[in-house]
């Protein structure tokens, strides 16, 4: 019976790390102890990190924890969601497109969502980045993309 | 004597117009982030980190250690007026600070923890100016194995100073160190777990991973907890009764020894000398009955500690080369950009910028007095922002930051990739500040490692044959073992909660 999920769950975690580490090192030269090799330092780190997942484990089994809060799904995609987003349109359709969604989607998850004041919001973070980021500091996004025929 | 002379050096660098500009810039969004809610020094720095590519180097730094040191006096602020700390290095001043302005005495709260700032970060900034050189001489002998013993010990105490269980915080500090190791391996050109993604020649850039696992981890979690900020405390009075003064003298002196003395310790920083302190008054003080419910003490002692550890907390980064906590991290990660080699070698081979960054914390202390007393009206209004209209523009400064680094979209995946990464560990109790330190130092370990291991023929012994290495790893035996006994652990347990 597992009675500590959290400590189950990160010690599976430590262990996937870990065996990945040693595994995909294989095609690493080891190198011996006097001259190390790619593969030496990170399959010792890796080996560490199974014993300390399997610790773990075993632990999940022998003593009482905290079960695990709630996970905001709906957070975390529209947070994550749009900055994946303006990653992936910011050079297509510029910074006066990719921005506001950004910032709209984004808000989408606040509880306190309202249209007009994150529409105000993006409109006004939009000229801040334009003008400082892209006329101050020349960062090179375009502010009107291909897509627009920017 | 040569300290006042080197003062005097980095003083004439700090007065400087630019410099001085940039200090006030440090300090005053210091201040605002300390004030504002869900954005801690971390994040904030890794964001600004990217627009400090075409700054002079001092001046680049001048205003990133301006943004550390002001956030702990804006984040007092929120403790005093609000009862939420802005920054966890002032969870303690909630207790007193709180309490005091439920009675009518905010202004004198917020005086009491300026001035012990103030006091504290001048004497910090005189520890710098005295301790470093010293340290900078002994750390030039160090060789391979004893910058590798320091960095275990620098590890161990960042897991030491986590929350949360040790066993987790040892495995993100080994999961930090591989995931440092992504990249081209130096010393044979190997390219190492880069999944054929070309982007990953030069391993995954730290400022992605500190805002992807601080700036969005914060936010997702604090979407989660959505808190209502009220201001219930009238500032009336800012000035201490002549009582309060007398009342405050020795915590402040207390609170600064300790956080100095603390703040040089490697991976604590600011927040652990403010516990330290505030436990600490509570048992000398004549007035301990009063403690939480608004002793004046509570306050100074805490707020002078946390200021002179920030300040200290720079020593272990300037004069070794290795940060203590992931702030220092980020402020070695901008002297690389400039072109600096981090290390015992930065004070004779960069005179004006090692003592101009020292002489303008002295600056930075005195503006941010002025902007925190007198102007305190101005971040009582900042405070009561609402964090909805604040998220959506962290998320665009965090995306548009981590692009310039390398003008590459790419960037922004793995930020959000590690956003998501941190949001899980977040929910297992696993906390990401030992793991960006170890992602910062792995490559570095593994350099010392092989260095070490070669001179010796491949003999481990070495790292105990050594005087200094073999110092630097029994203490890290003795914190780990530290940790283990049974009323250390309890203390541990409490300042969790």
């Amino acid at each position: 019976m597992i009675r500590s999920v959290k400590d189950f769950w990160t010690g599976l975690i430590y262990i996937f790390f870990g065996s990945s580490a040693i595994f995909i090192a294989q095609n690493y030269g080891m190198g011996t102890a006097t001259k190390m090799g790619p593969a030496y330092f990170p399959s010792i780190l890796g080996g560490l990190l199974i014993i300390i997942g399997l610790i773990s484990v075993i632990k999940a089994f022998l003593r009482t924890g905290t079960p695990i809060g709630k996970f905001a799904f709906k957070g975390m995609a529209l947070v994550l969601g749009s900055t994946v987003l303006f990653g992936l349109l910011v050079r297509h359709t510029g910074l006066i497109v990719a921005l506001p969604l950004l910032v709209v989607i984004s808000a989408l998850a606040s509880n306190e969502f309202k249209w007009g004041s994150s529409i105000f919001t993006a409109v006004v973070l939009t000229l801040f980045c334009v003008l400082v980021f892209l006329k101050g500091l020349g960062i090179p996004l375009p502010i009107i993309g291909p897509w627009f025929g920017g | 004597m040569d300290i006042f002379h080197n003062l005097a050096l980095g003083l004439s660098t700090a007065v400087s117009l630019a410099n001085l500009l940039y200090c006030l810039i440090g300090v005053f969004v210091g201040t605002l982030i300390g004030v504002l809610p869900g954005l801690g020094p971390t994040a904030t720095i890794a964001m600004l980190l990217p627009i400090t590519f075409a700054l002079q180097p001092v001046s680049a730094l001048i205003m990133l250690a301006g943004i550390y040191y002001g956030s702990q006096y804006g984040g007092s602020t929120t403790s005093i007026l609000v009862n939420l700390p802005g920054e966890a290095a002032s969870v303690v001043t909630t207790l007193d600070g709180y309490q005091m302005a439920r009675q009518g005495r905010a202004g004198v709260a917020l005086t009491a923890s300026a001035v012990g700032s103030f006091f504290a970060g001048t004497v910090a900034t005189f520890v710098i100016a005295f301790f470093a050189p010293l340290l900078s001489e002994v750390a030039l002998k160090f060789g391979p194995s004893e910058y590798f013993s320091l960095m275990v010990l620098g590890l161990v105490a960042s897991v030491v100073l986590a929350q949360g269980s040790l066993l987790h915080a040892i495995g993100m500090v080994i999961l930090g160190l591989l995931l440092g190791l992504v990249g081209t391996d130096v010393t044979s050109g190997t390219q190492r777990f880069n999944f054929g993604i070309p982007d990953l020649a030069d391993g995954i850039g730290f400022v992605v991973v500190a805002m992807g696992m601080f700036g969005l981890t914060e936010i997702t979690r604090n979407l989660e907890q959505q808190e209502h900020r009220t201001v219930m405390a009238k500032i009336t009075t800012l000035m201490p009764t002549k009582e309060d003064w007398k009342r405050m003298i020795a915590p402040i002196l207390r609170g600064t020894a300790i956080g100095s003395a603390v703040g040089i310790l490697p991976g604590s920083g600011s927040i652990l000398g403010s516990f330290a302190a505030y436990s600490l008054e509570k048992k000398v003080s004549k007035n301990s009955a009063q403690f939480g419910k608004g002793a004046i003490e509570g306050v100074a002692a805490p707020e002078s500690a946390n200021n002179a550890g920030a300040q200290t907390s720079f020593i272990p980064m300037l004069t070794l080369g290795i940060p203590s906590n992931p702030v220092m991290a980020l402020m070695i990660g901008a002297m690389i950009i400039q072109g600096i080699q981090p290390g015992p070698s930065v004070i004779t081979e960069q005179p004006v910028l090692f003592w101009g960054i020292i002489a303008s914390m002295w600056v930075g202390n005195l503006f941010l007095v002025i902007l925190n007393l007198p102007l305190i009206g101005i971040w009582v209004r900042m405070i009561m922002i609402p964090y909805k209209h604040l998220y959506p523009a962290i998320l665009v400064f965090c995306c548009i930051g981590v692009f310039s680094l390398k003008n590459t979209e790419v960037d922004i995946y793995f930020m959000a990739l590690f956003g998501c990464l941190g949001y899980i560990f977040s929910k297992l109790d696993c906390e990401p500040a030992p793991m960006l330190l170890a992602f910062i130092l792995g490559p570095m370990m593994e350099e010392y490692l092989r260095r070490a291991m070669l001179l010796s023929r491949g003999n481990p012994l070495v790292f105990i044959q050594r005087p200094i290495s073999a110092v630097l790893l029994v203490l890290a035996v003795l914190a780990m073992m530290a940790v283990l006994l049974p009323s250390f652990r309890k203390t541990r347990e409490e300042l969790k909660e």
